[in-house]
């Protein structure tokens, strides 16, 4: 137990001595969720549109007014004829140009079908159906409210209601998300690191011919790490919540816990890396090429596994980071309590135990 | 059982790959409380032959033991027990000396104030530095803390990888008196170096080469094995010279020896005869005089013998 301590205290030493690793691991978080946060979105804000109105009714004022005051739009120019279209794109002026034929209100009133165009640059394909979709919703919307109290023959209207994100913010995926890989890589590149250096220096030479047993070196390793991993946890959550809004809608205290299982799994891994290497450099390059392509791509962060070929979503059975994303999701915005949850935990448990296991018996206690 | 010995290498073969025989067919004993000296060049098997006593490596063939204990099965009982301090300075740069030995005591079961008899004249030196990271000690200093860690919890057999490569000739005459009253605090040492002029301060030696041993025995009697006639001889070329002496006629060998070349005569000649031989080659500057025999003039004749 005296052992375990002082290999602790010497662990924390090594952390806290190395300024400059140390402000690393605490900004590199900051960093990751404020570039997500605020440049990799794919929410649109005073997207450039243009507007060709050729029917300059009352109507056509009312919309273009209201896709102006959406907040999603910025009206540019005003064109004159539809050969203005074509040149306009090509100048790259605008994303979106909104076609109002000649009459609108006539036609209406009459009872003729009457067709606004929108016509966007699909070079950006997420974008152009983003623009399409709001600029459909606010037309879509004015055209309700003039049909209000009038009755219609046989319409089919949806309606629409998004569970626990009802504006659709992408600040609610990409939290899970960061925190996901970042105490993924940082965890197992840590502790990969740490003891592949004691490899590298000699040190673990002279730990070698000590009474220490592995798993006292293994657990010591691991140990200051987790309350590292678990702060960095805490300054990506504290930034979601506080610059973005994120909510945390289930207990804070599972979201803890959850959060040092994956940590310790996370963890593991990065010994079990260890164990199986010889140097600090390919150390951290097995932890960033195995972890990160999976974690990222596989995990559900970026790309629904639902969607995936059958053979990936098998694949992405065994990725750690895709449980924890799912026990994340859950317990911050549908705020689900343990019930719901606890087989993905059984499952990370396993992992964890699996990796734990694997990298004491991995653990050479002899240099060849 | 009295008389068994604290180290007891039989038969040993180490290969790494195909190529490298680091060692073949090893034997010596060391008596508790000796002081044993490992002497060899760069790459003779000295660092292989103590990570295979202090159960980091295992040998290919053979058996050694340690305490009695084998260091394949009880490898667990040796760890416990001996002191071990690698060739390369291995303790944490970013802890302080202090926290390092600390870490050393605590880690093998032992308390700093229990057996600081044993490391006094060793650390007092470094008491004033206390405070200071490893990293920034100098050489000396490295290496007398590297002992004070390897000596805190009173291991019974202390292994030392060339404690003294890399460290300038003041600190090595005290590390040297250093083990001298370790021994005589019956501590068993089983100590590698390159210096063949460390090889006196030894009880007894092994001379290694390419992973074989050449000779075992005190450093006198090694010195009193030389039985030839040794001149040493210096002239304005030295690079000619050595090539000249080979030629003579009654040379048994010439080789470089500090500022000068070693000649080892098959049979005594008067040195003169020496002399008048170089001149008739045109060397110039020729001084020639008697040698005393060091133990690296017997490493070399048990080497051309070999």
């Amino acid at each position: 137990m005296k052992q375990l301590l002082i290999f602790i205290r010497k662990e924390a030493y090594h952390i806290f001595r190395d300024k400059r690793t140390l402000l690393i691991l605490l900004g590199m978080p900051m960093v990751q969720v404020l570039l997500f946060g605020f440049a990799i979105t794919n929410e649109i804000n005073n997207a450039r549109i243009a507007i060709l109105d050729l029917s300059k009714g009352e109507m056509s004022r009312d919309i273009i007014q209201r896709m102006a005051a959406s907040g999603y739009f910025e009206i540019g120019e005003n064109l004159h004829s539809l050969s203005d279209i074509e040149r306009h794109f090509r100048q790259g002026k605008t994303k979106l140009v909104a076609v109002f034929p000649p009459q609108l209100e006539e036609k209406l009133l009459r009872n003729t079908p009457v067709q606004i165009q929108l016509v966007a640059d699909a070079t950006d394909p997420n974008t152009a159906t983003t623009l399409i979709n709001y600029a459909s919703a606010i037309i879509g919307r004015y055209m309700q409210e003039q049909n209000q109290g009038k009755a219609l023959p046989l319409a089919i209207t949806t309606e629409v209601k998004m569970l626990y994100n009802p504006r659709l913010k992408s600040v609610y995926m990409f939290v899970p998300g960061v925190i996901t890989i970042i105490l993924m890589l940082m965890s197992a590149m840590m502790t990969s690191i740490a003891i592949t250096r004691e490899k590298e220096l000699g040190t673990m030479e002279v730990l070698l011919v000590s009474p220490l047993r592995p798993s006292t070196i293994v657990i010591g390793k691991v140990i200051p790490y987790i309350l590292l991993a678990l702060t960095m946890a805490a300054i990506v959550l504290m930034l979601g919540a506080f610059v973005f809004g994120m909510p945390i809608r289930g207990s804070l205290l599972l979201l803890i816990a959850e959060c040092v299982l994956f940590v310790i799994t996370s963890l593991s891994l990065g010994i079990l890396i260890s164990t199986r290497t010889e140097t600090q450099q390919v150390a951290m390059l097995i932890s960033l090429m195995a972890l990160m392509l999976p974690t990222i791509l596989l995990s559900g962060f970026i790309f629904p596994i639902e969607s995936m070929p059958k053979v990936l979503q098998l694949l992405s059975n065994i990725i750690p980071a895709k449980w924890f994303i799912i026990i994340i999701k859950n317990v911050m915005l549908r705020g689900t309590g343990f019930d719901f949850i606890w087989k993905e935990t059984l499952i990370l448990l396993g992992m964890a135990l699996f990796f734990i296991a694997a990298s004491i018996r991995n653990f050479k206690i002899r240099l060849a | 059982m009295p008389n068994q010995p604290a180290i007891d290498v039989q038969n040993i073969s180490k290969r790494f790959g195909k190529q490298v025989q680091a060692l073949e067919d090893v034997s010596f004993q060391v008596q508790p409380g000796e002081l044993f000296g490992l002497i060899g060049p760069d790459g003779a098997g000295k660092t292989a032959l103590m990570r295979i006593l202090t159960t980091l490596l295992l040998a290919d063939e053979g058996q050694a033991r340690v305490n009695g204990w084998d260091v394949r099965k009880d490898y667990k009982l040796i760890r416990r027990n001996v002191g071990y301090m690698p060739g390369r300075f291995s303790l944490y740069q970013d802890l302080s000396v202090e926290e390092n030995l600390q870490f050393f005591a605590t880690i093998f079961g032992a308390a700093i104030e229990e057996n600081y008899g044993l490391i006094r004249d060793i650390y007092s030196q470094l008491e004033p530095f206390r405070t200071r990271k490893a990293g920034k000690l100098s050489g000396g200093m490295k290496q007398k803390l590297a002992l004070s860690c390897a000596l805190i919890h009173k291991p019974s057999v202390l292994f030392l990888d060339e404690p003294t490569t890399g460290v300038d000739a003041v600190s090595r005459h005290e590390f040297w008196e250093m083990l001298q009253r370790l021994r005589q605090k019956g501590i068993t040492i089983l100590v590698s170096t390159p210096y063949m002029d460390e090889a006196g301060l030894c009880e007894r030696v092994a001379l290694i080469q390419k992973g074989r041993i050449l000779s075992i025995d005190t450093p006198a009697n090694i010195v009193g094995s030389f039985d030839k006639p040794l001149l040493a001889i210096r002239t304005d070329n030295m690079y000619r010279l050595i090539n000249d002496l080979r030629q003579f006629e009654s040379t048994h060998s010439a080789y470089p020896f500090g500022d000068y070349v070693h000649l080892a005569l098959d049979r005594p000649i008067w040195p003169e005869a020496v002399h008048a031989f170089l001149a008739a080659r045109e060397h110039t500057g020729i001084e020639i005089k008697a040698a005393t025999v060091t133990i690296e003039d017997s490493f070399m004749e048990l080497m051309t013998r070999s």
